[in-house]
């Protein structure tokens, strides 16, 4: 019998192969994660372990009148109770602004808000303890989006005092973009066209699945050691430690295996409980939420109502943009303002546009706090100005990919926030290409013994044998920024260790970059191997002992961690060449055209003018570098003017439905993508990102919804929060750009993000095409297209 | 209560069980195995499924004590030391495992299917393995990997697909 | 809690019978997502697994299949898709294959959640249920079986020994709605078996009332319709507007509710298509196949 999975199973990893960047080598952790070996945060185990538990709110809005943990604390087993008053330190955490209690202070503003955390020796001991807590609520209405803006009459979510950054009112955060001369009666008169459309977008939950879960191992110099899944370690350190009251030092993180993240892992959940538990048991504290808890223990992706208008001449042209954008951002601010940012500042599009007026507004609610998720507050808008260029379109009488490339935007030209696009944009090629494909077989196959139900809407079952089944054929385009933006210091550090082990040159590659399963532990290896000629590379866990490497979110890590992987691999073959022309008296032009290949410095030549080993003797290299991008600016708060984005990334989706107009199910029968990465550091990985990314697209466009009703969660559970299966995700044919934009390490490209935005979109229009409806939110449900 | 079964054909005792716990959770946190993940505790995901008596069930569906005397089956025992199992291979090769959550338990539900339909088509191998949910992949890969772990099988048993296959 | 593992049926009848608020346990697929979620915590399991009859299935003399009731769906879809055709089509939308190798008709019975998969066609086959108790051995029939949401009419001490489900004489069809391809609870579902021998048309309505119910006036009028226009007899198509009509007195039917996973609404606009294209189906199936058997 294996023994119990501790801390001590987060060791370094051998990557295996030979392959440096442009292939696509195994991963590094793949044999331990399919023989069931890989270490997750939540197998962890740790002798004399507690387990943690929360108890939430069942309410959206009210006041506590009190809490009474006394019979909790009575029950055998159980070593803690732990309310907003056993706190050391601070109170509140946040991302961007610290506005959110770790535990219920008076008051609760989502239902599943925690309140109190219990540690005991089994988790049905904890589950019988929280159930033992009594809370007396004074209920209050919940505020909802449309009541946030009128605080005067419905009130504030949270008290006008206590309002912290931006925030007044219920607005988390505002921003306006104003170009050329926005939607002036002047402009609108220049448009033979104008058409406005009305959208929303539902609440879409991240549903990695791998639940929040971590270990908390109180250490003997006071401080703590955690084992935690998540997506910037450094971050939740820096929220972490005025709560615990500790020093960085004593705060000590290290990744633990990440099932999947997509953004619900960039704000903290469970990390501050099991460390507040930890100090005060004295003992290991793990917390492993359920499904259920999980859809309380993360911020989603907002909510958005959008208004547009769009006006062009009749030839096709865009003339102005009018935008007008509503974003749920629940109880707390979570990353609200970034995705204000993001929504204002690419609210129309891969599009050249003259004339843009765009307001972006975050709200505080009742309603589950929102942030993160994959795409990050463009996925929202692309459903809206996409849908609008098919409106435009259809009033035009012009085919929609024609209209959509006729206005595309390219290498040079201006956004509407004043910046000019200097690296490729192939937005018109990639609609060309992604048209091109080869369309699918025209329809579900007729066999002797009638139809594969499989290959039907319904699938097995059985609602339909063809009758009421219609194709639809639809396109989308999209256009995300990569890495953090707005003037934020956005900075990755990375450090290579070079040396002689066993008689052969290894590298180390240790960095704090998480891993939820991209892939980004691979390319590191790659980077390496072409950079430092080695073929033995191992990875060292992720954690704090070495310098930030920022979120894995934003599509940013290989950009970012792999420039800081390149940039440190650099520097170690500086020392080691340096230390060549010390021993050997190379001439600086001789080392200026050496290069690390296979073990040996080869010269332009590739004529070998020295052995790696002998130049590392038994004294290793070891570098560590921040990598920075460009900087940024901030937006003007007036006019949203700026260099605000580093990097631009496109994807652009043909998606192929069956729709049974009758019952209102939909088929996605293929959904093909031509996207631009740059460089394809690891071609399969990249596949993995689009193929995955556009799955989450399609989820939101025909199925994925937390349902909230007065604050309420209604579908907190995997039975109905649905997310594909194998049998709605249909074939992806994908054709992969690689433009090299010159500011990037490699020429790469940011890949994670832009194929969740157009295949929402795609797969709406084609729903349209099939049915004649407008369908004007999303995710799109048999009701919408029933009529009923 | 104590329960005794046997875990990848070792015999296997827990003890101090709670009679509410999942086999699931015995699997993890009393004997040492947690290969078998613990995504949604409610059949909606299968990333815990192991064997259950030669069938494929999801652990966390069935109660400690109903495994008494009975023979239960994981990710853990699909390979044969350091040898993987042609379907732990082809996962790894064809690049179905992103976070690999989702990854041991359709590695189970892969290598029954495959014990049972040696050639299966796309949509059969879609139908077996829509109670597995994966949310990084996109099911592509997924799909490359079962068909390469099909082929190489049956390059292993020395046939060949019979028809065209898909 | 405490966990019951009785090794007979006369044992299990004695547990229950001693333990009347014991939970049953076979499959496992609807007991333990709530004790895993925290929304049962019963005194005691009683595990149904030890005993080997209730995974057993057998033929009478009249043609009755003698259903155990942990027999699993999956064993249904591969041994008894020809004589139950109606359930093998609903056990196949069960959950995932993994929970079709657990799930039971004897769990759907016991649940009595309107939304059971096997409901629907064990109501069009005219199903009999064997419940027992130490007290004795009743049938009951299926249409009077499901009392209310998740309300059935075992005693206290009783437990689902089988069903008896008549072997089909014609076509079965059964449909659901759900809001993915695979992995889904019924939003709606709908059964529907042709029984030529007696020129019977019976129905089972899913998800769409506090109950799993037959549409009675939708089955009279269908019966009537064949009748008067000697179809049973011709066998010739059955006209639309029949199976339209048939579809909206389903839809009649049902009492359905809005709730997360489908609207009230939908509900019955669903039921109506699902009716129409099912009886069509099975008709014209019943046209192309059935008739020399009729």
């Amino acid at each position: 019998m294996a023994g119990p999975t501790t801390p001590r199973n987060l060791s370094a990893v051998s990557a295996p192969g030979r392959d440096g960047i442009g292939a696509s080598p195994p991963r590094p952790d793949g044999i331990l994660k399919v023989k069931g070996d890989f270490a997750y945060a939540s197998d962890l185990w740790h002798e004399d372990m507690l387990w943690g538990t929360t108890l939430r709110s069942p309410h959206a809005r009210a006041r506590i009148r009190s809490v009474d943990v006394s019979a909790a604390l009575a029950l055998p087993g159980v070593y803690a109770v732990l309310t907003h008053e056993d706190i050391p330190g601070s109170k509140f955490y946040g991302l961007e602004i610290a506005d959110q209690p770790v535990l219920a202070i008076d008051e609760v503003r989502f239902h599943g808000e925690p309140i109190a955390i219990v540690a005991a020796d089994h988790p049905e001991t904890a589950r019988r303890a929280v159930a033992r807590i009594v809370v007396d609520y004074d209920v209050s209405p919940a505020i909802g989006p449309v009541e946030a803006l009128d605080p005067e009459r419905y009130g504030h979510v949270h008290a006008p005092a206590d309002y912290k950054a931006h925030a007044s009112g219920n607005i988390v955060h505002s921003q306006h973009v104003h170009h050329g001369d926005g939607d002036s009666a002047e402009v609108r008169a220049r448009a033979d066209v104008i058409v406005r459309g009305e959208y929303e977008v539902g609440m879409q939950d991240q549903a990695f699945l791998g639940p929040e879960s971590g270990l908390a191992v109180p250490a003997e110099d006071g401080g703590i050691d955690l084992y935690i899944a998540t997506q910037w370690l450094h971050v939740d350190r820096q929220q972490m430690c005025p709560v615990l009251a500790l020093p960085p030092e004593k705060v000590r993180l290290t990744l633990a295996g990440v099932g999947g993240a997509f953004g619900g892992r960039e704000d903290i959940s469970m990390q501050v409980h099991a460390c507040l538990l930890a100090q005060y048991t004295g003992k290991p504290v793990k917390i492993v939420y359920n499904r259920e808890e999980s859809f309380f223990g993360h911020v989603h992706r907002h909510p958005a109502t959008m208004v547009f208008e769009h006006g062009a001449t009749r030839d096709g042209r865009l003339v102005f943009v009018r935008a007008e954008i509503v974003l749920d951002g629940g109880a707390y601010a979570s990353s609200s303002p970034a995705v204000v940012g993001n929504a204002a500042s690419l609210g129309i599009g891969p599009y050249v546009i003259p004339n843009a007026s765009i307001d972006a507004t975050a709200v505080y609610t009742n309603n589950p706090p929102c942030g993160a998720m994959r795409g990050f507050g463009a996925v929202q808008m692309c459903f809206g100005y996409e849908s609008q260029m098919d409106r435009l379109a259809a009033e035009l009488g012009m085919d929609p990919v024609k209209l959509r490339r006729l206005n595309a935007m390219e290498q040079g030209s201006v956004l509407p926030t004043g910046q000019v696009v200097d690296a490729p944009a192939p937005v018109a090629e990639l609609l060309r290409r992604v048209e091109a494909m080869p369309l699918p077989a025209a329809a579900y196959r007729r066999t002797g013994d009638g139809v594969d139900l499989r290959e039907l809407p319904g699938g097995v079952s059985n609602s339909t044998h063809g009758e009421g089944v219609v194709r639809g054929i639809g396109y989308g385009v999209g256009i995300k920024n990569v890495g953090f933006s707005e003037g934020f210091d956005d900075y990755s550090t990375a450090r290579v260790r070079l040396e002689v082990i066993n008689g052969a040159p290894v590298a180390l590659v240790h960095t704090a970059m998480a891993e939820v399963g991209q892939g980004g532990v691979t390319v590191h290896a790659q980077i390496v191997r072409t950079e430092l000629g080695v073929d033995l590379v191992t990875i060292a866990p992720a954690d704090t002992r070495v310098g930030s490497a920022g979120s894995t979110s934003a599509s940013r890590q290989t950009y970012m961690t792999g420039g800081a992987v390149k940039s440190a691999a650099e520097a170690v073959r500086g020392t080691v060449l340096a230390r060549g022309r010390r021993r050997h008296g190379w001439t600086p032009d001789l080392v200026a055209g050496l290069r690390l290949v296979d073990g040996k410095v080869v010269d332009r030549a590739d004529a070998v003018v020295a052995d790696l080993v002998d130049l590392l003797g038994d004294e290793p290299v070891d570098e560590t570098v921040e990598f920075r991008h460009r900087p940024t600016q901030a937006f003007d708060r007036l006019t949203g003017q700026g260099f605000g984005h580093v990097q631009y990334t496109f994807c652009a989706h043909r998606a192929v439905v069956d729709v049974d107009v009758e019952l209102g199910l939909v088929k996605v029968v293929e959904l093909a993508a031509a996207q631009d990465v740059g460089k394809a550091m690891n071609p399969l990985a990249v596949l993995g990102q689009i193929h995955g990314g556009s799955t989450q697209g399609l989820g939101l466009a025909v199925m994925e919804e937390i349902v909230v009703a007065e604050g309420r969660v209604r579908n907190p559970s995997f039975t109905d929060y649905l997310i594909p299966t194998i049998l709605d995700t249909p074939p992806m044919p994908v054709d992969v750009l690689e433009l090299a934009d010159p500011h990037a390490p490699y020429g790469l490209r940011g890949a994670g993000e832009a194929p969740t935005l157009s295949a929402t979109p795609a797969i709406v229009a084609a729903i349209r095409a099939a049915t004649g409806l407008a369908l004007n939110r999303v995710p799109v449900r048999p009701e919408h297209l029933t009529g009923i | 209560m104590r329960v005794t079964f046997t875990v990848n054909g070792r015999p296997t005792e827990a003890d101090d069980v709670w009679e509410g716990e999942s086999l699931l959770y015995v699997l993890r946190e009393r004997v040492g195995l947690p290969g078998s993940k613990n995504a949604c505790e409610q059949g909606e995901c299968g990333s815990c499924t192991v064997y259950l008596d030669g069938a494929p069930v999801c652990a966390c569906l069935v109660a400690a004590g109903q495994v008494q005397d009975r023979a239960v089956g994981t990710v853990e025992g699909l390979a044969d030391g350091d040898t993987l199992d042609p379907v732990q291979q082809a996962f790894v090769d064809a690049g179905a495992v992103q976070c690999g959550f989702c990854t041991p338990g359709l590695l189970v539900q892969t290598h029954d299917l495959l014990n049972r339909a040696h050639h299966p088509s796309d949509a059969e191998i879609r139908e077996a393995l829509s109670g597995n949910l994966c949310r990084c992949t996109g099911y592509e890969k997924i799909m490359d990997a079962v068909r390469l772990a099909a082929a190489r099988k049956a390059d292993a048993r020395g046939t060949a697909p019979a028809g065209s296959e898909g | 809690m405490e966990f019951l593992r009785p090794a007979t049926w006369e044992e299990a009848l004695a547990v229950k019978a001693q333990h009347p608020s014991a939970v049953p346990i076979a499959g496992g697929t609807d007991v333990m997502v709530e004790l895993n979620f925290d929304r049962r915590r019963p005194d005691a399991l009683v595990d149904l697994n030890r005993i080997r009859e209730l995974h057993e299935w057998r033929i009478e003399d009249d043609d009755t299949v003698r259903l155990g009731a942990s027999v699993p769906y999956a064993r249904i879809i591969e041994a008894l898709h020809d004589r139950l055709p109606g359930l093998s089509l609903g056990a196949r939308t069960v959950g995932s294959p993994q929970i079709r190798n657990r799930g039971s008709v004897g769990g759907n019975l016991g649940g009595a959640s309107p939304a059971g998969d096997a409901h629907p066609p064990l109501l069009a086959s005219g199903a009999t249920v064997e419940a027992a108790s130490v007290r004795g051995t009743r049938l009951i029939p299926i249409d009077d079986f499901y009392l209310g949401v998740k309300r059935n009419a075992l005693e206290p001490d009783e437990l689902i020994r089988a069903v008896h489900i008549p072997s089909a004489t014609g076509p079965q069809q059964f449909a659901k709605i759900g809001t993915r391809n695979a992995m889904v609870i019924a939003v709606c579902s709908f059964a529907v078996a042709l029984h030529p021998h007696t020129r019977d048309v019976r129905t089972g309505i899913g998800s769409a009332a506090p109950t799993p119910r037959r549409a009675r006036e939708a089955e009279e009028f269908i019966r009537a319709e064949l009748d008067e226009s000697g179809l049973w007899t011709s066998g010739g198509e059955l006209p639309r507007a029949a199976a339209r009509r048939f579809g909206e007195l389903v839809a009649g039917a049902a009492a359905p509710i809005d709730d997360v996973r489908g609207s009230a609404a939908y509900r019955r606009h669903a039921l109506a298509v699902l009716a129409r294209r099912t009886l069509l189906w099975t008709w014209n199936d019943h046209r192309a196949t059935g008739r020399a058997a009729a």
